[in-house]
């Protein structure tokens, strides 16, 4: 079925300058699949090189955080919605 | 939640009465709650984007003891955005900056300053003088830092942080609430997320970011309402949508799980940055340079010199030397519109971005590439002091 992935503003430039992105999926995992393979680029900015997902890169099904539901295995339905919410330090200084 | 300070001893004089009026109708604030807010001691980590608000609005209203920590000075690129500072404060401390507008909006407050550079020598005994710590900091090493110390010091983190039209608020490091590192155990390895200085802020978002962290440091302190521990707020100012996350306590939290692994401040440059560091260093080793005098030297010689920028077309728009404008994300796709067999010269705005372009260009044959050193701030800067800096 297919849902919607929020992608946040510093993953955009990787997403074809996206916000939402629809892709077709069962589970979470699938979701990030069809999400990568759609859009390659976003795939070293999610996963590091042996497949897992980054550290400072959480992953949501509607307002709870996957590592607290079934991680990648998580059904996800029609209405649900899944946020990528990279960690960001804020403020200005190069 | 418990207020932080159940009976509070604060006196209220007749003009702070009058000041604090609208306040004092309030139910949820009164005699009482006001006299809690002059009783409060909360640390301004930065007094930069979010800090200004935050520290404007914490004054206004009354809270006793604001200390301040910062080492920077105001430059003209912050007045975008860092309302407690003037045109006419660049070149000073933004200490000194702030420290002159909250006592001119409300003498009553008692300002401490701190003129350092917040660091795992100095943090815990600088948080020991305050109730609340809230983070505005910029960068990740401080912020891991001040969450660290927040927790080893049993003082809640009141958190916000920002990326062009978006931020991010919770409350960290409460008794029972989860802190930083529950909701981001490690930080990411620079490069992989662009910096704000790359990437931008809208001047207004660290209002918004900053005034939500106000708001939840006096409900903090008033002990009412419902505070942002265990929910993270995300603001897109692009769409004005507020949405909510839910942030959990991770048993297994290095620091404020039930085993915590880290039991004192560590090295946080490290923590944050040492991989990144010796990438960016690995790379800079082999990447060959030159310096703009000697860029400008040989063009003027008309030497047969490709300039290309790597830069943004946005970036191109404010200030360029002619370069041919590919930017980095584009290199791979568009390299045919190079000639390997002529040198070319790669800049960007300070030199990071063109290094990547270079090693890149390198490794693809084009044996001929080198970077500008400094980038076109350098250019600006030694050579052509006419053309704007950003």
């Amino acid at each position: 079925m297919s849902i919607k992935i929020l992608i946040p503003t510093p993953l955009r430039p990787y997403a074809g300058k996206q916000s939402i992105i629809e892709v077709t999926a069962q589970t979470v995992d699938q979701a990030l699949s069809d999400l990568v393979a759609q859009h390659p680029d976003l795939r070293k900015h999610l996963f590091s090189e042996d497949g897992k997902l980054r550290s400072f890169v959480n992953v949501y099904l509607n307002d709870e955080d996957i590592r607290y539901l079934s991680k990648g295995a998580t059904p996800v339905k029609e209405t649900d919605t899944i946020s990528i919410v990279p960690s960001v330090a804020g403020g200005v200084r190069p | 939640m418990a207020s932080l300070t159940e009976t509070s001893t604060a006196t209220l004089s007749n003009e702070e009465i009058l000041r604090y009026s609208r306040h004092l109708i309030m139910p949820e604030v009164t005699m009482e709650g006001q006299k809690k807010l002059k009783a409060a001691r909360v640390l301004c980590v930065g007094t930069g984007g979010l800090g200004s608000p935050l520290a404007l609005y914490l004054a206004a209203a009354g809270v006793g003891t604001l200390g301040l920590v910062d080492f920077d000075v105001v430059d003209y690129t912050n007045l975008q955005r860092q309302v407690l500072h003037y045109t006419s404060d660049v070149g000073r401390l933004k200490l000194d900056s702030a420290i002159d507008k909250l006592n001119a909006i409300n003498p009553f407050v008692d300002i401490k300053r701190f003129d350092t550079y917040l660091n795992s020598q100095n943090a815990r005994e600088i948080f020991s003088g305050f109730d609340i710590i809230a983070d505005g900091t910029d960068n990740f090493a401080t912020r891991y830092l001040v969450n660290d110390a927040c927790v080893l010091s049993g003082k809640p983190n009141v958190y916000a942080s920002i990326f062009r039209f978006e931020g991010q608020a919770s409350i960290f490091a409460t008794e029972a609430g989860p802190c930083y590192r529950c909701l981001y155990p490690e930080p990411p390895p620079p490069g992989l997320v662009p910096s704000c200085a790359e990437g931008g802020v809208l001047g207004v978002l660290p209002g918004l970011l900053g005034v939500i962290q106000a708001t939840e440091v006096i409900k903090l302190i008033l002990g009412v309402g419902e505070p942002l521990i265990g929910r993270l707020v995300l603001v897109d100012a692009l769409a004005m949508r507020f949405r909510e996350l839910r942030v959990r306590k991770n048993p297994e939290c290095p620091v404020c799980g039930a085993n915590p692994a880290v039991k004192e401040l560590i090295d946080y440059n490290q923590f944050c940055g040492i991989r990144g560091e010796e990438g960016e260093a690995q790379t800079s080793d082999k990447i060959p340079e030159i310096q703009p005098e000697e860029l400008k030297r040989r063009l003027d010689a008309k030497e047969d010199i490709f300039v290309l920028d790597v830069r943004e077309p946005h970036e191109y728009q404010i200030v360029n030397i002619h370069g041919h404008l590919i930017p980095l994300g584009d290199l791979p796709k568009r390299v045919h519109e190079l000639d390997s067999s002529r040198e070319i010269v790669v800049h960007c705005k300070s030199g990071a971005r063109s290094a990547k372009a270079v090693d890149f260009l390198r490794q693809s044959g084009f044996k001929r590439a080198t970077n500008l050193t400094g980038g076109i701030l350098a250019w600006a800067e030694r050579i052509d002091t006419s053309l704007p800096k950003y």
